[in-house]
């Protein structure tokens, strides 16, 4: 329930490929309560003042990654972003920086997808093991290698961070490297040597400027500017140290 | 049969948005931007040094010279607003510093991204401050 009747006004860029040629700004004015986040804003919208008003979420509750926008201007997920940061001035929604509008405030994400297949998001296990042999063992210093890099959720509010990736979006981007170093930096993986290919090329880890927004904005503390740099060490090493390699064991 | 009978029609119509300005629009985005830009500052600097070894390889009188030049206001002025970029470059390197790094492990804890920036800023104070000092005790 409103309290006492407080309303906030939230701004949308909205953008229907079918009948706008840009994107144009629509206001809406929403009840208010302390406790409502910006999605639950965008859902009141929907549902009582304009049903085509297009956005994406599910969990609303910062696990599944789909309701990430710009809200002023910074990337955040609405439904762990509150309309109290803002009221009774009022806020203004985008879509995700970077990538292009399909509609309203949804984000094509086509991008985003192909370079997250392309590093193999998965365990390539270093010695293959039978069942009876048990499980992978690892040590808590082990785990502590990559951990916080497997908490990504893949919201891509990093992306919408990275004006590099911005500029030229042929760069892989901060997420989709954060999770390649999590596979890399796990001591069951095998699959460094099938990855490093795209660490080394100039859309890998080299794209990257050291602007460290990416980690500033993650909402699960990741930390994806570091997993992109520590790796231009790992990259110069694989350069290097290819000269010292036996020849015939290298690519 | 037509063309386009079972071709599903799409009515997709990507938006691109510029990306002009883009560095003017976050604070964050300004103070990454006086970073690169402190860096031409330091490569100034380095060519004013430079400049003086050149003098200084071209005898006493272009030496001194060169020296006069350096204690002009004009000079003094330009070395403070250096100093003052200097300081930010340094400042701002440390501050990212950690994240360039893998984590760092004492005693079996992982040394936080504050300890380290503040280690490699005081390491920078105190080589600084060593290097002063023995230009000092150099000074004819």
């Amino acid at each position: 329930m409103a309290e006492a009747g407080k309303t906030i006004e939230i701004e949308v860029l909205r953008y229907r490929p079918e009948q706008d040629a840009t994107p144009f700004v629509q206001s809406y004015r929403v009840p208010f309560t302390e406790d409502m986040s910006v999605l639950q804003g965008l859902q009141y919208i929907k549902d009582h003042l304009d049903g085509t008003l297009s956005f994406r979420w599910s969990c609303r509750m910062a696990i599944c990654g789909s309701c990430g926008m710009m809200i002023d201007g910074k990337p955040k997920l609405s439904c762990k972003t509150f309309l109290r940061e803002y009221h009774p001035a009022k806020l203004r929604v985008e879509a995700l920086a970077h990538f292009p509008i399909e509609r309203d405030l949804v984000a094509g994400v086509d991008d985003f997808i192909v370079k997250l297949e392309s590093i193999k998001p998965y365990l390539i296990p270093k010695e293959p093991r039978r069942l009876e042999q048990g499980e992978y063992l690892q040590t808590p210093h082990q785990l502590e290698q990559y951990e916080q890099f497997s908490s990504c959720i893949n919201c891509m509010l990093c992306y919408a961070a990275c004006p590099q990736y911005g500029l030229d979006s042929k760069f892989t981007g901060p997420g989709v490297l954060a999770l390649l170093h999590r596979y890399n930096a796990d001591s069951r993986d095998g699959g460094r040597e099938q990855r490093m290919e795209l660490v080394n090329a100039e859309e890998g880890v080299w794209s990257c400027t050291a602007v460290g927004y990416c980690s500033e904005v993650c909402p699960k503390g990741v930390d994806p500017a570091n997993a992109v740099n520590q790796n231009k060490v790992n990259s110069a090493k694989d350069y290097f140290l290819r000269w010292l390699r036996p020849r015939g064991t290298g690519k | 049969m037509s063309p386009t009978s079972n071709e599903p029609v799409s009515g997709r119509r990507p938006y691109m948005r510029s990306m002009e300005g883009w560095w003017r629009r976050n604070p964050f985005f300004v103070r990454y931007m006086i970073r690169e830009a402190t860096a031409l500052i330091v490569a100034a600097y380095a060519l004013v040094l430079l400049t003086g070894t050149l003098c200084l390889s071209q005898g006493e009188a272009a030496w001194n010279g060169w020296l006069a030049a350096m204690r002009s206001p004009l000079a003094v002025a330009l070395h403070l607003l250096m100093l003052v970029a200097m300081i930010y470059h340094t400042y701002s390197w440390f501050e990212i510093m950690p994240k360039t790094m893998p984590a760092v492990f004492v005693g079996g804890k992982r040394v936080s991204a504050a300890t380290i920036t503040m280690v490699g800023l005081a390491a920078a104070a105190v080589t600084s401050l060593a290097l002063f000092a023995v230009v000092r005790m150099l000074r004819p």
